[in-house]
């Protein structure tokens, strides 16, 4: 070990710190980074969706849940809508759980790290495998399934801004859900749990409208239902909307159930976030 | 015991600068148990100062709470003229902390993960030269999960001097590492000694305290006991010395700050022949540290 060179910087002249976006945009680049060199990881989020499709396809592959509407193409939707959950509040939750207890958050502390910094780059990680995750598992079902996908802007438009919101939504409530699951083991037991009732009460493994009506309002009051059955409205022919508990796709109520859920993830994110399990 | 606060600063020297850490009356609870208790601690700048004391005895939490990572339950304290409670960003980038966890991210090189911290701080050092300070040049292309131990806690160090701070804070800098790591990792503080950064460490070793520090601080059981430079730790203490001989065939032993008188009343009962296994001993630094950190556990003098 040579003689440190370090000297310290004149506080008169020192510059500030880069601001929360600067440091932002370095974090989605490590994170992403840090996602491709997991490969369990990198498997599960691609190859999930896929394997829940193929299983779907093959258990019902020649019913019909409506005239002309496969049951694959009916959860086409419910799948797209679970993976973007999966790559968002799923693996958001447990990672900020594991980084926690790992003391990388108690580095992020020490270099005074603005928590906007650090949600930035998990939303931009979230973001680009979910997209990912999307491409890989509507190609197949193109391919592979045969399943139409939509040929329209406005229903692909519809596709992107239920991405999106989704994914935020799910993003800020994984990093909600973390300050309350204590260790990265519990938390490795405890989301997954959270994630697949909501998946069985929002008509991702059943038809929506035929779960019973009060397992269909508690869903009504999560993310998942209105993201599965934005879905919907992307994948099905419109002639599906009669055969909704609504009788329409419902778009600004969809919109505004998950912008909800955005901004209430952000005030408890606010006021709860801690770098460190243990307070004081 | 005769210091029992900090050591008196020299006043009205030509540079009668700001001490880098003035902390008063510190109190930190948990669950009610005090772990720190009315502390009082100056730090000078351009020095290095030990906290020294056992495990549990309240140096990481002392630590932590002068840089900003915990906060306190009473006392006033100024570090680098700001309180750590409430301080800034521009504040935290002038503080460098090396904790007990790199955190960050095993699946990362070593060159990766400096350049990646370097975008968090206002004028970083180079990763090159970083890394050669802290001898990690040959493992920039390792990833941080196969460093052994040793290269794992000078990354650490690395990543807490890259923003170049004026003060640092080394939490236990060498536990668990081997002699001769060891030994490197003195060698590195060394080195920050003499570019003037003002470094304030925690350990439980008395002879690590000994060779990087100008100041050491004892502490046990949340109190500061003692302040002083290495060399006259425990002066008091050191001034009694224990005369030893045998006497009618049973040991017999005088503690006394006077070792001459009883040696002259003793040469005077033996005219003639030996005085059989006399010795005069006196305590050395792990006798006085012992008896420092062990007195104190009966809630000894303040």
């Amino acid at each position: 070990m040579t003689t440190a060179t370090t000297r310290p910087a004149d506080p008169g002249t020192r510059p500030a710190p880069p601001g929360a976006v600067t440091i932002g945009r370095a974090r989605i680049g490590l994170e992403l980074r840090l996602f491709a060199r997991d490969s369990g990881q990198v498997v599960f989020s691609f190859a999930y969706p896929v394997v829940m499709l193929l299983i779907f396809a093959s258990v019902f592959g020649d019913q019909e849940v409506s005239p002309g509407v496969g049951f694959d193409r009916y959860f086409l939707a419910g799948i797209a809508a679970t993976g973007i959950m999966l790559t968002s509040f799923q693996a958001v939750g447990i990672a900020i759980a594991e980084e926690r207890d790992r003391g990388d958050l108690g580095r992020l502390q020490v270099l005074g790290t603005p928590p906007a910094a650090y949600a930035i780059g998990k939303a931009g990680q979230v973001l680009l495998t979910t997209v990912v995750q999307l491409a890989v598992l509507l190609t197949v079902a193109a391919l592979v399934y045969d399943i139409p996908l939509p040929t329209d802007a406005g229903r692909w438009l519809t596709f992107a801004w239920i991405t999106l919101l989704g994914a935020l939504a799910g993003t800020v409530l994984g990093i909600a859900v973390s300050a309350f699951v204590g260790s990265a083991r519990s938390a490795g037991t405890g989301i997954p749990a959270i994630a697949v009732v909501l998946q069985f009460v929002s008509g991702v493994f059943f038809v929506y409208s035929e779960l019973p009506e009060v397992m269909r309002q508690v869903a009504a009051l999560f993310p998942l239902k209105w993201m599965t059955q934005g879905m919907r409205s992307v994948f099905l022919p419109d002639g599906a909307a009669a055969a909704e508990p609504a009788g329409s796709w419902e778009h600004p109520m969809t919109a505004a159930v998950l912008a909800a859920w955005v901004i209430i993830g952000v005030v408890v994110v606010a006021r709860t976030f801690r770098w460190r399990r243990s307070g004081g | 015991m005769t210091t029992t606060g900090p050591a008196p600063l020299r006043q009205g020297t030509a540079i009668d600068r700001a001490p880098a850490v003035r902390v008063r009356g510190l109190v930190k609870r948990y669950g009610g148990r005090a772990v720190v208790d009315d502390v009082d601690l100056d730090v000078r700048r351009g020095e290095v100062f030990a906290l020294l004391g056992p495990n549990g005895a309240g140096k990481t939490t002392t630590v932590e709470i002068l840089a900003g990572l915990r906060r306190r339950d009473a006392g006033e304290v100024t570090v680098l003229g700001e309180d750590p409670a409430t301080g800034d960003r521009r504040w935290r980038d002038r503080v460098g902390v090396v904790g007990q966890t790199t955190g960050a991210g095993d699946a990362l090189t070593v060159l990766e993960t400096v350049d990646h911290y370097a975008r968090y701080h206002g004028q970083p050092q180079g990763s090159g030269e970083l890394l050669a300070a802290v001898g990690l040049e040959g493992a920039a292309r390792t990833r941080v999960d196969a460093l052994s131990g040793g290269q794992r806690r000078r990354l650490e160090v690395a990543l807490g001097v890259q923003g170049r701070p004026e003060l640092l804070f080394l939490d236990e800098p060498t536990t668990g590492l081997d002699p001769a790591a060891r030994r490197q990792f003195w060698t590195l503080v060394e080195g920050l000694r003499e570019t003037g950064t003002t470094v304030l460490l925690t350990t439980h070793y008395l002879d690590e305290a000994a060779q990087l520090a100008d100041r050491v601080g004892v502490i046990a059981a949340g109190r500061l006991v003692e302040v002083a430079p290495p060399d006259a730790l425990g002066t008091a203490l050191r001034r009694e010395a224990t005369v030893r001989w045998t006497e009618d065939g049973a040991p017999r032993s005088v503690v006394t700050p006077e070792p001459s008188a009883v040696l002259r009343d003793l040469l005077a009962a033996t005219p003639t022949g030996e005085i059989p296994d006399l010795s005069v001993t006196r305590p050395n630094l792990e006798d006085v540290y012992l008896r420092l950190v062990g007195g104190t556990s009966e809630g000894g003098p303040r």
